[in-house]
């Protein structure tokens, strides 16, 4: 009977656990359109592999009245539980607990499951929706922040860190998912932002609201922090579940491999691509004619839309892609898509996942603003990520790939293992244009007829430079291909560098230009 | 082929390239050069003093006005001799980055 009374009391004791901060508050947090922190937990993960930890867990502020607070669970529920049969650890804060607001032991229990996923080497998972700092704490709240970032660092590269944003995450808070893998955003939900519109109204003077100062779509848009967007909570764990299915556990595994399937037979490279350099075309249905049953899911879909990064699989295999955009601002390498290239190359060598680099670029993009804006140290990222990969490499020069583009985009020279060109390939130091401009200047200012002089050189430079033979008798490019070969030979170059080993000389750390 | 729309035109090394131009792109300011004469609010905030008048003769160095930003009261200084042509604001005014302030001859 004892044991039956003292088990009642636990039930008793999780049931009132369980309300978070009364159903006041979770009426409230549901007229936003937000689910409870439990809720998600259990809407993300396999259904019942929930397993909560440090339910119970009480501060212990005395100041500001605090002593007289309960606040279940600390406004932080954590725990593990799997996707898809894969373990992940995970986090989600309660905003119906005084706001989700960080206090000691509310970051003590984030700080608890982070050392658990590192030791296990599992995924992490972490759903913010937080006030901010638990200002009646005091510099104990700040110490919280400081663990949690220390702890995203040192797990950096080892295990997966996926960061969600379900409500408000402002000041200090933002750099724990600035310094997480992916950042997962959902329309009219998300907020995030260092400084808030009423500070920015008092000290600027500058008017804007919390969703055009840092909602969702501005940080998929314009800052580049966010990596999903979702228009609803469920479309986000979705997109999270799909993302667990391309990555591996850890640094030390390979992604799960998948049945392959051949792609849909709609996406016909040969129809894809005109064969003149100046003319768009969508790159990602040149990626859906070679991936396994053309399934690409693309990250950072709105950011920087002249490259394209995602994953696909070969073979079953998770592979990374990252291709210029031709429809997109000419598929030019500027500061942001720079930027966005080079951290997703760096994450598929940390997680042993191979690069298929798909190149068709005209440069880099000129301008001021692009100067100033810092575009050599920004543009030194992809060389830097690409050079430093020593996962398998591969290359596919799909049309234009002159000058600096050339060399940045995964050529031999950064050792790709693999560079295949398709005979649409021009692999020179600019297009015809300009190069002629420059080589016949003197002919064509000499000439009676300065236009067609031009026209005539343009066309000479064209079919002596504007192919793939030139770069391929120099052992530059592997092999010219045609372009329904490309899965075959990407395919096979995938098994053969299976096995790759690369000595790299021994350091600390290298200095990437960030 | 597929037909694109939205397309303009991108000129990369002599090249003309027909493509979708991003937002930012289009939105770029054209880069001006500075305009010594003219003096602009660096930051955003309240003009506290205005401590010369229109025609007022002004030596390098001399202050010029008060801008309240950012908790800090900053001393706007002249970086020429020379006279004050007019000036744009009064004390009091709210004023956004890159606002006129003075225009000096």
């Amino acid at each position: 009977m004892a044991v039956n009374k003292k088990i009642r009391e636990l039930q008793e004791k999780r049931q009132k656990i369980l309300l978070g901060g009364g159903e006041q508050a979770i009426e409230k947090q549901k007229a936003m359109g937000k689910r409870t922190a439990r809720e998600r937990i259990m809407a993300l993960l396999d259904k019942d592999s929930f397993m909560e930890y440090d339910m119970f867990v009480e501060h212990d502020a005395r100041d500001f009245d605090m002593d007289k607070k309960s606040l279940p669970s600390d406004g932080v529920i954590i725990g593990s539980g799997t996707i898809y049969g894969a373990p992940v650890a995970i986090f989600a804060q309660d905003f119906t607990v005084a706001g989700g607001s960080l206090g000691l032991m509310h970051s003590r229990k984030i700080a608890k499951i982070m050392d658990h996923a590192l030791k296990m080497r599992i995924p992490l998972i972490g759903i913010n929706d937080s006030g901010g700092a638990r200002i009646q704490e005091g510099v104990n709240s700040l110490a919280g922040y400081g663990e949690i970032f220390f702890r995203n660092t040192i797990s950096s590269g080892v295990i997966p860190q996926i960061s969600v944003i379900l409500g408000p995450c402002a000041g200090g808070a933002v750099y724990s998912p600035a310094l997480m893998d992916f950042v997962f955003v959902v329309d009219n939900i998300s907020k995030m932002f260092i400084t808030g519109p009423e500070v920015i109204k008092t000290v600027l003077g500058e008017e804007i609201s919390m969703e055009e100062l840092g909602g969702a779509r501005v940080h998929s848009e314009i800052t580049g922090n966010a990596h999903f967007f979702a228009h609803s909570e469920d479309e986000c764990f979705e997109q999270i579940k799909r993302l667990i299915t391309f990555i591996p556990w850890n640094n030390s595994r390979k992604a799960k491999s998948f049945d392959p399937g051949e792609p849909d037979k709609s996406f016909d490279p040969e129809k894809i691509v005109p064969d003149d350099p100046t003319l768009p075309y969508d790159v990602k249905d040149v990626i859906r004619s070679i991936v396994d049953k053309s399934d690409f899911f693309e990250i950072m879909e709105l950011y920087a839309k002249n490259i394209v990064i995602g994953f696909g699989r070969l073979g079953g295999r998770t592979t990374g892609f990252v291709a210029n955009q031709p429809l997109e601002m000419a598929g030019v390498l500027d500061v942001d898509s720079s930027d966005k290239a080079a951290r997703f190359i760096r994450y598929c060598d940390a997680f042993n996942i191979p690069i298929v680099t798909l190149v068709d670029l005209p440069g880099y993009l000129p301008g001021v603003d692009q100067e100033h804006a810092g575009v050599i140290r920004h543009g030194a990222k992809v060389l830097y990520a690409y050079s430093e990969a020593t996962v398998p490499k591969l290359t596919v020069i799909l049309r234009k790939a002159y000058g600096g583009g050339y060399i940045a985009m995964s050529s031999r020279h950064l050792r790709a293992d693999f560079v295949f060109a398709w005979p649409t390939a021009e692999i020179a130091v600019m297009g015809p244009e300009g190069a002629a401009n420059i080589i016949f200047r003197k002919e064509i200012m000499s000439s009676d007829d300065p236009d067609g002089m031009r026209k005539q050189k343009v066309e000479e430079y064209k079919a002596k430079f504007a192919n793939p033979y030139v770069a391929a008798a120099k052992g530059y490019v592997d092999a010219v291909i045609e372009p329904k070969e490309t899965r075959r030979f990407l395919l096979h170059a995938i098994e053969v560098s299976e096995n790759k080993v690369v000595p790299m000389p021994e350091k600390k750390h290298g200095l990437p230009p960030f | 082929m597929k037909e694109f729309e939205n397309l303009g035109l991108l000129n990369i090394n002599s090249s003309l390239y027909k493509t979708r131009l991003s937002p930012k792109f289009i939105n770029r300011k054209p880069y001006k050069k500075a305009d010594q004469r003219i003096i602009l609010s660096f930051i955003p905030g309240t003009v506290l003093d205005i401590l010369v008048s229109e025609g007022q003769k002004v030596k390098k160095g001399d202050d010029l006005m008060i801008l309240d930003a950012m908790k800090m009261q900053n001393k706007l200084k002249s970086t020429a001799d020379g006279t004050v042509r007019k000036i744009f604001v009064n004390k009091g005014n709210k004023v956004a980055k890159g606002t006129k302030l003075i225009e000096m001859k």
